[in-house]
């Protein structure tokens, strides 16, 4: 177990580091190209973009609803290939969808951008399959008792997002303003836009 | 393996620490152990399986106290170590301090045997198997009833892939639970859906 005696994660970090580059798998490299990954390639905003043609292009909705990768694809959204499938789970006002990982923090990190520390969390990972509406209600979602709640765990490499409900004072609006109101939190399920 | 990364409907957690917009990392390193871990994985010295393995075999004391990252570096430097590219010395001498790696690991398994063909709307019931290698079965399911609601794609079997044991992808079912089922009056009222691979499942009439 880890005591006190342990090197810091810092050193450990090093030393593995170190490791890999006298091995020559250029550790560095690797390094940038991640925190590109993370800062630009994989973004909230590629998910907000989806949901946003969704909402205003009913044709694309069905595509994305039959087949998420294939519909991500359309837009430019590459998913890494062990995710082989993406299911996109439209919320209504009668049904809430929640996803999780309860074994460890899988996502659809390419889509939707790499989960929060809550996300990873013992306390959600334990809490949200079992006690849903009082987890979302702690988080600020106070969800009518007649609205069904779907919890979603991500147990095998499929891929969930949530496709929130449109607020309906939004029907109208070009999809470039859309893209601009949806967050991340909604596409996990933790929370709704605009109180809808 | 029952282990403390099976964390589905534990009790005792308190609230989440929940912040919108939350940053993902929080220190430099920890981008660091998140880009290595995937380097060696398009190195093929591992796969996903055998990465999150790594990160169940740790410690409970360990997993529980560590945070996400540490979790990280700690199954990337176990797998390092047990595929050859390094020593557990090795790394020790460079940190210059102690390095806990992960527990090791028990056998893996391949397919069931016979497996059974499922459909929408089919009975099912998880197996009640108990298997001390990787698997994605969290053990809330284990032995409870639920609904198919569909077929997903095949996908390398956890329980071998892990292990370095040849095995068929299998198809995995979307399957339905009813939490009323998987904890009788102890939760709050919803549907869980789980995906379940083939061979974990069987019938029920």
């Amino acid at each position: 177990m880890n005591s006190n005696k342990s090197a810091s994660v810092e050193d450990r970090m090093n030393a593995i580091q170190s490791v890999l580059e006298a091995r020559g798998m250029e550790p560095v490299a690797a390094i940038e190209q991640a925190y590109h990954r993370a800062e630009e390639d994989w973004v909230p905003r590629n998910g907000a973009r989806i949901i946003a043609k969704a909402w205003t292009d009913p044709a694309y909705r069905q595509r994305l609803l039959a087949d998420g990768k294939a519909a991500a694809a359309e837009l430019g959204f590459d998913m890494p290939p062990h995710h082989r499938y993406l299911v996109a789970l439209e919320n209504t006002p009668k049904l809430h969808n929640v996803i999780c990982c309860t074994l460890c923090s899988c996502t659809a990190f390419s889509i939707i951008g790499l989960p929060p520390d809550w996300y990873k969390d013992l306390e959600y990972r334990a809490r949200v399959v079992r006690e849903s509406r009082t987890v979302l209600k702690e988080m600020g979602l106070d969800l009518p008792a007649s609205t069904e709640i779907k919890v979603w765990d991500t147990t095998t490499d499929t891929r969930y997002m949530v496709v929130p409900h449109q607020p309906p004072e939004t029907i109208g609006w070009p999809e470039d303003k859309l893209v601009e109101i949806i967050t991340k939190e909604s596409m996990i399920g933790v929370a709704r836009l605009m109180g809808s | 393996m029952d282990g403390v990364h099976d964390m589905g409907g534990r009790q005792g957690f308190g609230v989440i620490r929940y912040a919108p917009n939350a940053s993902v990392f929080h220190a430099e390193w920890e981008r660091r152990a998140n880009a290595l871990y995937g380097l060696a994985v398009r190195h093929g010295i591992f796969n996903m399986d055998e990465y999150r393995h790594a990160i169940e075999r740790m410690s409970p004391y360990h997993y529980m106290s560590a945070s996400y990252y540490e979790r990280t570096l700690t199954s990337l430097a176990t797998l390092l170590v047990e595929k050859g590219v390094t020593s557990q010395e090795e790394l020790e001498k460079l940190a210059k301090g102690e390095f806990p790696l992960a527990g090791p690991s028990a056998a893996g398994r391949s397919n069931l045997p016979e497996r059974q063909q499922f459909k929408p709307g089919d009975r099912v019931r998880v197996r009640n198997e108990f298997f001390a290698g990787h698997i994605r079965m969290p053990a809330y399911i284990r032995g409870k009833q639920g609904i198919v609601v569909r077929e997903t794609p095949a996908y390398p079997l956890p329980d071998a892939h892990a292990h370095g044991i040849q095995a068929e992808d299998e198809p995995t079912y979307d399957v339905v639970f009813r939490t009323e089922d998987l904890w009788p009056n102890a939760s709050d009222s919803a549907q869980v859906h789980v995906g379940v691979f083939q061979s974990y499942l069987q019938k029920e009439d």
